[in-house]
Parts: structure tokens; sequence; C-alpha cells
């Protein structure tokens, strides 16, 4: 007796692990003139946060990857397959490369319904298979009530949970992903950052995520690499990267409002920590210990959030800076009050709250002192 | 009013500015996508009826449609007659004449079609081709209807061209604007007005469906 199965569609996900590499030079157009970008980094199944101010080199990255713009030289391959290889000249067109590509601007055509701009991508599909899957996902994504809508009849959430479906939908080798977060509200942000993660957990593919807010890279990221003018200047874990920076492209990105040139004056081994000379001033502070010598001359970055203010000497602090100084003057920022203070010849940038700097009776010429926590000051190579 | 005139003119407009969609789509594809150097030569060259006299064109379609030429012969060959004063004469030269006025819209609307969007069509997996068929036309769709009206409209006017290429054969290639001038020179002025009144009107519906579409140049409006 012969039993035949009816050949049932396989609908659930194939997991490739696919990896990302790429290594290319290009020269790029920017506000200021022309930059090399010049990049070398592999990607891994699961984000990759690309992190940089803006002209940095981000999108012309990705532009170059998704076979959008052609580097000038180099090699970009995604799960063993070359792409581009300009030694081997071979080109693969943007169309043929199977990556998705949300853009900043979304780009979702305006002529077509939601989910006529979702079934798009799924044109070698039979029709049966391409109902099937955009189902799949416009139900996993929510978006099933927009389904016969046009992009100008739908909110900007809803947008852009259609365009990351429509990219998402064609089961792409690899996933760019341009801003996509910008300019959504908090609530909206999260809940299609989970969308996207239990998405990942089921299609292992690198994701290069494109941001420059760093809330972004510590929800998001397995990997953060920061560029900057074209190169890479960072690249590990969030908060190897985040935290401490050896770079003061990080520390400008990443909320350093004090950053001062520093000499080292002594190390104290024993304690862990050393003693700093800021500038060309007397202010001298105690940081971590970090593999220097005495005489060799680094940065210091210390948030604005980190320091305290005190309107008599402190005593019995564990804090050990405390830092005699005058008020310059201040400055209201929404809720945030920045105070500038000058601490023999050094200014600081303090952010204090609203009720503080009225209960402390708070104005420019007032005496102050200046509290810094040694494990506040975070040290950067120059 | 010479409705034999008439219908042999809106017969000629319709089929030239039929036969400039299927030569304008392609050719203002090249010229909105090619990066040749020397483009701006075929740009130039496309342009020339606007500028040129419709009697200089008409001579150098003349030429090159007579028994002396190589086109010229080549016609002769094949069907067993000249292509000078002939409909089909008038058919090439009109569509020199009015290509200018279906290139240009066409050309203008599939330029004006967002770069982000060819782009996302690409990462979505279609071809050029692809993306032109089915993102580029349907969001052109005010640019064809203008190029198309424009160019029915300045053929059912042309005079110079028409007189140069096909002479004054009634029937044949004798159209409106042709007849307008026979009877102005008769002093028949009355008939010459009525004929006049209907090409007045109809131009200016013509040009206002083209004035009314513009104000929407994204016109995915009422017939979607």
């Amino acid at each position: 007796m012969e039993v035949t199965t009816a050949a049932t569609p396989q609908t659930s996900p194939q997991t490739i692990s696919s990896e990302l590499e790429v290594r290319i030079r290009k020269r790029f157009p920017n506000p200021e003139g022309s930059f090399n970008l010049n990049v070398h980094f592999r990607a891994l199944a699961g984000f990759t946060i690309l992190f940089g101010a803006s002209g940095a080199g981000k999108t012309t990255l990705l532009d170059c990857i998704a076979g959008l713009t052609d580097p000038d030289d180099g090699r970009i391959a995604v799960g063993g397959e070359d792409l581009y290889d300009s030694e081997k000249k071979r080109n693969v067109a943007a169309w043929k490369r199977r990556i998705g590509y949300v853009q900043q601007d979304l780009a979702l055509f305006p002529h077509l319904t939601a989910g006529e701009n979702v079934a798009y991508g799924l044109r070698t599909f039979s029709a049966a298979e391409r109902t099937a899957r955009s189902r799949e996902i416009f139900e996993s994504f929510r978006i099933a009530h927009l389904r016969d809508r046009r992009p100008a009849q739908i909110s900007g959430g809803e947008r852009q949970r259609v365009a990351l479906a429509r990219a998402l939908v064609t089961e792409p080798r690899a996933l760019l992903l341009d801003e996509p977060l910008a300019a959504l509200d908090r609530p909206t942000k999260s809940s299609l950052v989970s969308d996207l993660r239990r998405w990942n957990q089921l299609h292992r593919v690198p994701i290069l995520f494109v941001t420059h807010n760093s809330e972004e890279v510590f929800a998001l990221g397995d990997e953060v690499i920061v560029l900057d003018g074209g190169i890479i200047v960072a690249q590990g874990r969030p908060h190897e990267v985040m935290r401490v920076p050896r770079l003061e492209t990080v520390a400008n990105l990443s909320g350093f409002e004090n950053i001062f040139n520093a000499t080292v004056l002594a190390l104290h081994e024993d304690r862990g920590t050393m003693t700093c000379q800021l500038g060309g001033g007397k202010v001298e502070l105690e940081t971590p210990l970090v593999r220097a010598d005495v005489g060799s001359r680094l940065r210091v970055g210390v948030r604005a959030g980190d320091l305290l203010l005190a309107t008599e000497s402190p005593r019995g602090l564990s804090a050990r800076n405390v830092l005699p100084g005058t008020i310059q003057r201040l400055e209201q920022r929404d809720v945030i009050v920045a105070a500038v203070v000058d601490c023999g010849g050094t200014e600081f940038e303090v952010h204090l709250t609203l009720a503080a700097r009225d209960a402390l009776q708070l104005g420019p010429g007032k005496s102050v002192w200046v509290v810094v926590k040694t494990h506040s000051c975070h040290l950067m190579g120059m | 009013m010479n409705w034999e005139a008439f219908w042999l003119t809106v017969h000629l407009a319709g089929i030239v500015s039929t036969l400039l969609l299927a030569i304008g789509i392609p050719l203002a594809y090249w010229l909105t996508y090619s990066r040749w150097r020397w483009k701006f030569l075929v740009e130039a060259a496309v342009a020339l009826p606007i500028v040129l006299p419709p009697t200089v064109l008409g001579f150098y379609v003349l030429l090159a449609l007579g028994s002396r030429s190589p086109i010229g012969r080549w016609w002769e060959s094949l069907t067993g007659h000249t292509l000078a004063f002939t409909f089909e004469g008038l058919v090439i030269g009109s569509l020199l004449y009015s290509l200018p006025f279906a290139v240009q819209p066409f050309a203008a609307s599939f330029g004006a079609v967002d770069s982000s969007l060819l782009r996302a069509s690409a990462s979505l997996g279609h071809s050029p081709l692809q993306t032109f068929r089915r993102i580029v036309l349907p969001l052109s769709k005010a640019g064809l209807v203008t190029g198309f009206a424009l160019s029915f409209a300045h053929t059912l006017g042309e005079f110079g061209v028409v007189l140069m290429v096909g002479g004054n054969i009634p029937g044949v290639t004798r159209t409106i604007s042709i007849d307008i001038y026979d009877q102005v020179q008769t002093a028949n002025y009355s008939s010459a007005n009525q004929t006049a009144v209907v090409l007045l009107v109809i131009s200016f519906v013509v040009l206002s469906i083209v004035y009314g579409l513009s104000r929407r140049p994204w016109a995915v409006g009422p017939w979607r």
C-alpha cells in the first residue's frame, strides 16, 4: 500500500546563519567636503549598531552593501558569497543581492496600498505563497488593519512598521536599517524594537542598525561600531565602547559635556587611582588608574549630570575631588539648569534640577564647591 | 465647415500622438536615466522642432522622403510609391514636429519620481525595467496624459510641415489649418471662421486638461 502525503508549504523560516563581511574604501561627499570611507568589519547574526554623527559615512556604507552605490575597491560578502569584489571584478546588481534595506525616508510606494507594498518584494513567489507570507508578517507586525490603506493615509509609526514588514517578508540574507526608530515616540519605539527582536530570533541574519541615539545603542546592540569621518574609531560591546570611551569622538557623541586635556602627575597603584592636572590651570583631579606614565598627556571626560554642587565646603564626603569655584552663568534648558563654574581657570558644566537651583539660591558670582567622584572621570587617549 | 479635412486631421493627430507614446516613452526613459556624457546633444536635437520654423523642418523631411534619398528609395521599392505628398509622409513629418511635446513631459515626470523609491524597488528584487513598469510609469500618469494631449493638440494645428510634406490633396493631406488658409484665400471668411472656432475650442479643452492635471503632479486621483 502506498501512502501519499500532500506536500505542505513550508512557511517556517529557514535558519541560515550568515555573516556579513565588509572591507571597502569609497570617497563620498559630505557637507564639509569629501571624506574617505575606509572600513573593515564582520557582522554576525544579530544586531550590530552603526553609531556616529551625521556625515560620518553611515548611509554611504549601507548603500555600498545594498549595491545602490559602488565602492572604489574592496570586498563585500554575505554568508560566504561575494556580492562585490574589486579584485575578482565581481559586482552583483542591487536587485539580485537579497539584502533588505529600510531607508531613512522609508520610501513606501505612494500609489500602492500597505498590502501591495509588502507583497512587492515577493515577485518570484506564487500567488498563494505571496498571500500566506504577507498575512503572516502583517499579523506579527500588528498592521493587518492597514492592508488596504495608502501610505498617505496612515500614521508615521504605522508607516515605519509597513516599511519594516516590506523588507522582512522577503527573508533577506542581511538587513540594513537606517535610523528606523527616529521620530517615533517612546512606547511606539519599544514595541517596534520587541517585534524586531522576535523576528530576529526566528531569522538569524546580520542586522546593521544605524543610529545616532545612544539610548538605542544600549537597548539593541550586541555589538557597536562607531564611525567618524569615514573610519571605524571604536568597536565592541555597547558598555565597553560607550561607557568607557577611549576616543573623544565617542565621548562627544555619548554625552560628556566636560572634556579636559590633562597631564598625569602621580600614580597611586596601591589605591588604583592617579592624580591628573587639568589643562594649564591649578586644578588637580583624582581619577581611576589607567596604564599611563607620569607626565603623559590624556583627556578626561566627565558628564555634567555626574557632578555635585555645594554652597559650603563639604566635609565627610566619600568623593575625593572637591574644587572651590565661582558660578559664571546659569542656563535653563527645558527642566535642566546648566551651571558653568570656574574653578581656578578650568570651567566645569554642572547639571542641576530647577528645585536645586532655587533651594541653594544659585546665581552668577556665587561661591560654590564642585564635587567630582573619582569614578565619574573617564580617561581617553589623545 | 469642411468635415473631410476635420476628420482627416483628428485621424492624423490620433495616430501621431499614439505613436509618440510608443516612441517617446523609451526615448524619455533613456534621456532620464542615461549617464552618457553626450546626452545633451540628443536632448537638443529632440527639442529642435520647438524653435525651428516648420518650413525648415518640413523642407528637410521632404528631402529625406523624396525619391532621391535612401529612405525614400527604400519606401518606394517596398510600396511602389514615394512618401512625399502622402498621408504616411504626413505622419512621419508630424512625428518629428510633435516629438518634443511628448518627450519633454514624459522625461520630466519620470525624473520627478523620488529616487529613493527606485532604490527601495531595487533592494526588493526588481530589475530597472520592472521598477520602471511598476513604479515609474504609474507615478508618471499625469506626465503621460500631458505628453499625449500636447502632441495631439500640436499636431491638430500644424501648418508649415503639412504644406511642405503633404501638399494640399483633399482627403489625403488637406488638414484643417490648410483648409482655413484656403478659405481665407478665396475670401470665404464665414466658413474659415467656423473651422477656426472648432480648432480653438478643441485646443482650449486639451490644454485645460493638461493644466488641470498638473495641479496634482501625482495624479493617482479619480481614475486609479
